[in-house]
């Protein structure tokens, strides 16, 4: 009933994918092994030496262990502004999906506009330091919310209407209230949806390198991305630290990604069950 | 019996807590802190390091926090968007001349005319500091370098060359080297700052040619398409791409890679300024007395000299609430101790200092040596354009990397550059554009 | 369905009330999402369009009108950076869609190993931007980089990916699409499977070949997945910044600007108002090729 797995294609699959896919991570690695002199070739030579764990320590050792600071800013931000995008988006996403007011375009339309205007730097700061969130961890929160916000909403409105209207009337005419209707019918049914984009908001919230820097300036603020600034500089580039640099912060999104990737393909295999 | 365990703990908690707090407070009671922010060239941050440990051993009860920023256009944003919205740092390092007249240094910066260490400061270098009603606002953090032609003087010693001091012989030069089957001139697009080192390093030739060239372009009167000196630079940069005397590499290579070929002797000439002995002293030491300087040549052999760059300034930031400790941090850096002592400690001198009583010491990289000859004679400097005007155009290396890669004439590009130049001068208000 | 659904709301029951009741898709569900996103973005960005009708330094403004605008449209490069900017979202939209749905496919049929292709060709999206493009602007350098070197061994010279003018978009294009068809193709595994077995079960019974199952069910059915890839990387396209800075910075020359990076470097370089002017044109281009396509596809998606 179901074909086999055909050998050939998979096979080619995992070739193709491997080079095409992981060898510039190889080379980011590679790198990452190489003492700074041999780094300025940057070529794919074998490293000589074992340098990686010196690289290590001296890229979290800069400017007072700011790496560890960075982690710990990132960590917070990224899990913070995810959980209130996740819930923020799904809510406008599940409203505006299901219930067709005149407003609707309008409210469409200014959610494509937050896809597609450049938000404005100077302003925002001013408004911060009006709203005494400047500077402020909990401030970025709020504008990786304000500007993921876009994003989340629209892919959760595109994957709703894939949930019967049958579902919600079925739990309505029992007498639930919308917000159990909400949490406990559609957000559940939503997971893969929320996985994918639980993934690509801490990724891109982790990554973020623009907005810490405008918003949350200051070592003790620093994010991750701010650290790279430490080994590249105009004159003088440090390749072995930066590439390093790069590795470690690859780290926790890829840890992520592996973790919520299970639930994925759980997803996958609740949703062929699913009739 | 679970939950008594929980209440002592949590008063212990609480009581460490605020013994914790407690002692800290002591210790910091008398402390100020100060935030710097620094460059993040490895020489610049080497020597911040150290000039902040000797100072905080002289100050006890100042605490200065560095904070290490990027370089280039973003530190230019980041400068004038932190002053802007009253965030800056207490002190900060940034470019003088006009870099430093486009960000409103009358209101973002703290007067330090009357401070009393500016009379060691060097004329040269209080004029790239000063804002339009005459007030000095900086004081130099490093030292001077020269504009030229960096140069492989174990080449030359192979292939027999003089140093030249005319464009001619410059070429002639190129010529023998190419047929000894090394590149004769590096460029390194890569790094598209470097690109512009022809036009820039020129300014003494122009200068000496027109030397009211810098007022009358400021005024709007003089451009660089209708001038014929200042048009050399352009065309010697086509002239290098014409001749075919690039590295193969040109359009990607990095400033790290040019620097390495000039070492290894893979190349022979590299336009670039003095700050990159410090770069090949850190990476190739052994190379280091290979590398010399020479200023780019024009037509006229007795009138030969090198532009030259001032080093970025120091200024206090005139929103910061610690004005006192700043004006301190200042002096010290202002002071032979603070600002020439750590440099020469660190063994990274790239140029001459700006501040009187400060003497290089004898074993300088050959380079350094080539170009303090330039200073001890007169009339064989002149300050780069940018600490003459306030007008620069943004788009400058792109132009450059244009011309040097054959994409556009020295005739279009000047037009172009005198186009973006004007967009920088209605910015700045200046009258006359 | 309505067996499970019972047991999952069996402990809810209440008793239904009387009269009007509270509509089960409240409006006040927009409420928090509209404070955080009006105030902290649609605020400032009204702002900024005050200011691109200045001269703005940032200390002070002062009231030009439009010449901002002009100023922009007489930008030498507009032109070219107008059509690179169209160019280069059409090209990595495009191919985002294309390959995006191919990958998907193949990553939900029968093939070994799926757990581990699908992590292999998500993994560029994890990894930064300035990271991607410092890497890859090594790789592609004409003559020590690893494509090229590649490329020799089997006897063909590589070009100047970053270093030819007519090349330098069109390798930052090939580039951006690497690091984004994972996340176009996890979007469209989720739109594939939530398509029901039913419909493939009854095409298996009449006899349909896989092609035609891909025309006629999974298409159309992953409608709502196409167009939101369509959509987001088209915008993104348009918006596309960090990368090209990254690799080429808008070089060599000016071959690879787009109005994004245009815009930038007037940024950077001071001129507040201008680029502030240039915001609001990319906007407007951005809208008038944007809301039609949009439309276009909400309308073709029909029942609702």
């Amino acid at each position: 009933m179901k074909s086999r797995p055909s050998i050939l294609i998979s096979a080619a699959a995992i070739v193709a994918s491997t080079v095409v896919f992981l060898i510039p991570f190889a080379f980011i690695v590679l790198m990452a092994f190489k003492d700074r002199r041999q780094s300025l070739l940057r070529d794919f030579s074998w490293p000589n030496g074992f340098h990686l764990w010196d690289n290590v320590v001296e890229v979290a050792a800069t400017r007072n262990w700011m790496l560890i600071t960075a982690f710990i800013n990132s960590t917070i931000l990224t899990v913070a502004s995810v959980t209130l995008l996740v819930v923020l988006a799904a809510m406008v996403g599940f409203v505006l999906a299901r219930r067709k007011t005149r407003f609707n375009g309008l409210i469409e339309f200014l959610i494509l506009a937050g896809l597609m205007i450049p938000p404005a730097v100077v302003p925002t700061i001013w408004l911060l330091q009006g709203l005494g969130l400047f500077g402020k961890l909990h401030g970025l929160v709020l504008i990786e919310v304000a500007y993921g916000l876009s994003f989340s909403i629209l892919l959760y409105r595109a994957f709703i209407s894939t949930i019967p209207r049958e579902l919600d009337e079925a739990a309505i005419i029992d007498g639930a209230r919308p917000l159990d209707v909400f949490f406990r019918v559609i957000l559940p049914l939503l997971w893969p949806v929320t996985v994918t984009n639980i993934v690509v908001q801490s990724v891109a919230i982790f990554n973020d390198f623009t907005n810490p820097l405008y918003y949350l300036p200051g070592n003790g603020n620093a994010t991750v991305q701010l650290t790279l600034y430490n080994f590249q500089s105009q004159f003088n580039t440090s390749y072995n630290l930066l590439f390093t640099n790069i590795l470690l912060i690859t780290i926790p999104p890829l840890l992520v990604f592996l973790f919520f990737n299970r639930q994925i393909v759980a997803g996958v295999t609740a949703g062929a069950v699913k009739g | 019996m679970q939950k008594t365990n929980r209440r002592h703990a949590i008063a212990g908690f609480a009581a460490g807590l605020m013994g914790f707090t407690a002692l800290s407070g002591a210790a910091f009671a008398q402390q100020t802190t100060l935030s710097l922010f620094a460059p993040n060239d490895q020489a610049a941050v080497a020597y911040t390091e150290a000039m902040v440990t000797a100072f905080e051993a002289a100050n006890p009860d100042i605490n200065v926090e560095i904070e290490v920023g990027p370089g280039g256009t973003e530190r230019d944003n980041m400068v004038k968007s932190r002053l802007a919205t009253g965030t800056m740092n207490d002190v900060f390092v940034y470019n003088a001349g006009s870099l430093f007249q486009a960000i409103n240094p009358l209101q973002t910066t703290v007067d330090l005319t009357n401070e009393p260490y500016m009379s060691t400061i060097l004329g040269s270098f209080k004029q790239t500091v000063a804002a339009s009603d005459g007030t000095l606002r900086g004081v130099p953090y490093g030292q001077a370098m020269g504009g030229g032609i960096l140069y492989n003087k174990k080449v030359y010693e192979e292939l027999g060359l003089s140093v030249p001091m005319t464009w001619a012989e410059f070429m002639a030069n190129n010529a023998k080297i190419k047929d000894a089957g090394k590149a004769p001139v590096i460029q390194t697009f890569g790094d598209t700052w470097t690109s512009q080192l022809f036009i820039l390093a020129d300014f003494f030739n122009v200068q000496a040619k027109n030397p009211q060239f810098a007022e009358m372009y400021t005024r709007g009167e003089a451009k660089y398409a209708d001038t014929p000196a200042a048009m050399g630079g352009f065309q010697k940069q086509a002239d290098i791409f014409n001749a075919g005397d690039l590295n193969e590499d040109f359009g990607a290579a990095t400033l790290n890679d040019g620097l390495r070929m000039l070492a290894m002797g893979e190349g022979a000439h590299y336009p670039m300024l003095t700050f990159a002995v410090g770069t090949i002293a850190q990476d190739y030491p052994d190379q280091l007395k290979d590398v010399g300087f020479f200023a780019l040549p024009g037509d006229d052999a007795a009138v030969n000299g090198t532009t030259v760059w001032m080093p970025t300034a120091l200024y206090i930031s005139a929103s910061s609430p610690n004005l006192e400790a700043a004006k301190k941090l200042v002096a010290f850096v202002a002071s032979k101790e603070g600002g020439c002592d750590p440099w020469v400690k660190l063994n990274a001198i790239t140029g001459p200092f700006l501040i009187q009583g400060c003497e290089l010491p004898a074993d300088v990289p050959p380079a350094v040596t080539d170009l303090q000859t330039y200073f001890t004679a007169d009339g064989r400097t002149a300050p780069a354009l940018e600490f003459l005007s306030p007008v620069k155009g943004p788009s400058l290396e792109n132009i450059t990397v244009e011309v040097g890669s054959g994409i556009r004439t020295p005739k279009d590009a000047a037009a172009l550059y005198d186009e973006d130049v004007r967009k920088q001068a209605q910015q700045l208000g200046l009258p006359g554009w | 369905m309505s067996a499970a659904s019972d047991t999952r709301l069996a402990p809810l029951v209440m008793p239904a009330r009387l009269g009007a009741r509270p509509s089960p898709y409240p409006g006040w569900f927009f409420l928090p999402a509209a404070v955080i996103y009006g105030v902290l973005f649609l605020m400032p960005t009204f702002a900024s369009l005050y200011f691109s009708l200045t001269r703005w330094t940032l200390f002070n403004s002062t009231f030009i009108g439009f010449e901002n605008f002009a100023q922009f449209f007489r930008e030498p490069f507009l032109i070219r950076g107008l059509v690179n900017t169209v160019l280069y979202a059409v090209i990595t939209s495009g191919l985002k869609v294309v390959l995006g749905m191919l990958l998907a496919l193949l990553l939900t049929s029968q093939i070994l190993a799926r757990g581990y292709l699908r992590s292999v060709v998500f993994f560029p999206v994890l990894v930064s931007t300035v990271g991607v493009g410092i890497t890859f602007t090594v790789l592609m350098h004409p003559t020590t980089g690893m494509i090229n070197e590649g490329l020799a061994l089997i006897g063909i010279k590589g070009p100047g990916w970053l270093t030819n003018p007519n090349l330098a978009l069109f390798s930052v294009a090939l580039v951006d699409v690497w690091k984004g068809v994972g996340l176009a193709t996890v979007i469209y595994i989720a739109g594939i499977v939530a398509i029901p077995q039913d419909y493939y079960e009854a095409a298996r019974i009449d006899g349909a070949t896989k092609f035609q199952n891909f025309l006629y069910i999974t298409l159309p059915l992953s409608r709502p997945a196409t167009a939101t890839v369509i959509t987001l990387s088209f915008i993104g396209g348009l918006r596309t910044f960090d990368l090209i800075w990254a690799m080429t910075r808008g070089g060599p020359g000016f071959a690879s600007d787009t109005v994004a990076s245009v815009i930038y470097k007037q940024y950077q370089a001071g001129f507040y108002g201008l680029s502030t002017a240039g915001n609001v044109v990319l906007f407007v281009l951005i809208g008038v090729l944007v809301v039609p396509l949009t439309m276009l596809l909400n309308r073709k998606q029909g029942h609702e």
